[in-house]
């Protein structure tokens, strides 16, 4: 237990998927203006995350580590990320449309979402059995989450601020994320 | 012959993926701490994107259009594979560095926007050039990048001190918020630049492809 929760803290807080590893940086600059669709995309991708490092980690467990195919285990987890998200986009369209409706605009653009592969990736290079993986893939997607809705946040107060023309726009987004990075800086102590 | 030279060029300046397109930003920003680790990176991303145009252009009448999308990322994460047992094998040191981004190139929008957006509509000649360009281009943004960072946060580049010992070096710059704030400073100059350029009447093009959004360049590189 007291490994899982350290797993847990690690990954959401210390080594924030986004602001020190650069994993997700995409979605993290580019639907961040509003907290609203912040919370929609990290909804969307805990969701995906925590089902894909479940399955990646079965599937490496179960069918590649036996056949000694670990070689193949970039290619295998991209195909099985992308046609996971198509499954999950299918499946919650049919059984569950209110969820599907909050979180339906965000699934396409998770496939291309770099943290989803890179968890998958450190749940076998840190050698993680299926329970660690599926804890540190949905502790990873909840960092993922509380920086992105964090940074919507500041983006909503700053919106109207007086920015100098040239660092308008991208420029003044990075630097809000340097000093976010510093901050989490501080969680460091935790572990 | 020309046209194979305008890819470069288009690939280098024109269409820079780093500071014009702004695609492939996660590693960018991670792999940047030092010259070298940015050039080995930009490098490896380099042989991926030529090898991947290359086979791609080649198969571009084979491969049905409904099932493209997974058919580049099987070829994109096989080219993947192999580069990284070859840096494995032949430079670990520069293996250890990069770690985890080695497989996440697959991710990297930049090879996956090239193979559906060039090499699958084009003959193989200007594709591989293509992917030379493109490469390059990358390769020298993450040099770049990684130069500013070694030289302000080490006082050192490609691994040699070049600022005096008097030099304190802002160990800030090579970590993580460091990344954040030179990419910060090179767009900012580089909107300096385009907004000088639009008072004298000069056509602005967009410098971010997809507003920095690479979740959106699989949509975006096929509205273009």
């Amino acid at each position: 237990m007291g490994k899982l929760l350290m797993i847990a803290v690690a990954s959401a807080l210390v080594n924030n998927v986004v602001l020190s590893q650069f994993l997700g940086i995409c979605p993290f600059l580019g639907v961040s203006k509003k907290v609203k669709t912040a919370a929609g995309m990290g909804g969307a991708v805990i969701f995906v995350i925590t089902i894909a490092s479940l399955v990646t980690s079965i599937i490496y467990q179960f069918v590649l580590q036996p056949l000694k195919f670990e070689y193949l285990q970039t290619i295998v987890f991209i195909l099985v990320i992308a046609a996971l998200v198509q499954f999950v986009e299918m499946f919650l369209k049919k059984i569950m449309p209110p969820l599907y409706q909050a979180l339906g605009v965000y699934l396409p653009l998770i496939t291309t979402n770099c943290a989803v592969l890179g968890v998958a990736l450190t749940n076998v290079q840190k050698s993680y059995n299926i329970l660690e993986g599926v804890v540190n893939g949905f502790s990873t997607a909840v960092g993922f989450t509380i920086s992105i809705v964090i940074m919507a946040g500041i983006r909503e107060k700053t919106e109207a601020n007086d920015v100098s023309p040239a660092l308008q726009g991208t420029p003044i987004v990075l630097v809000t994320a340097g000093l976010m990075a510093i901050a989490f800086f501080g969680f460091a102590g935790l572990i | 012959m020309s046209k194979c030279f305008e890819r470069l060029y288009n690939g280098l300046i024109k269409e820079n993926p780093t500071f014009v397109l702004m695609l492939g930003m996660c590693p960018t920003l991670a792999v940047t701490t030092s010259a070298t680790n940015g050039l080995g990176m930009g490098l490896a991303t380099t042989v991926v994107l030529i090898m991947s145009n290359l086979l791609i252009s080649m198969l571009r009448k084979m491969i049905p259009d409904s099932v493209r999308m997974p058919a580049f990322i099987v070829v994109v994460a096989s080219f993947v594979t192999i580069v990284q047992f070859l840096l494995e094998g032949f430079v670990p040191s520069l293996y250890d560095s990069l770690g985890l981004y080695i497989p996440l190139i697959v991710v990297n929008c930049i090879i996956l926007g090239r193979a559906e957006s060039y090499a699958s509509k084009n003959p193989v000649l200007p594709s591989v050039f293509d992917g030379i360009g493109m490469g390059l281009g990358f390769t020298v943004g993450l040099t770049s990048i990684g130069i500013v960072r070694e030289l302000i946060g080490a006082g050192e580049i490609f691994g040699k001190r070049v600022m005096p010992n008097s030099y304190e070096p802002v160990t800030i710059f090579i970590l993580a918020p460091g990344a954040f704030f030179v990419l910060a400073g090179l767009t900012a100059l580089q909107n300096k630049v385009k907004l000088e350029a639009g008072k004298r009447g000069k056509k602005i093009e967009h410098a971010t492809g997809c507003e920095g959004n690479c979740g959106t360049c699989g949509n975006c590189e096929r509205s273009e």
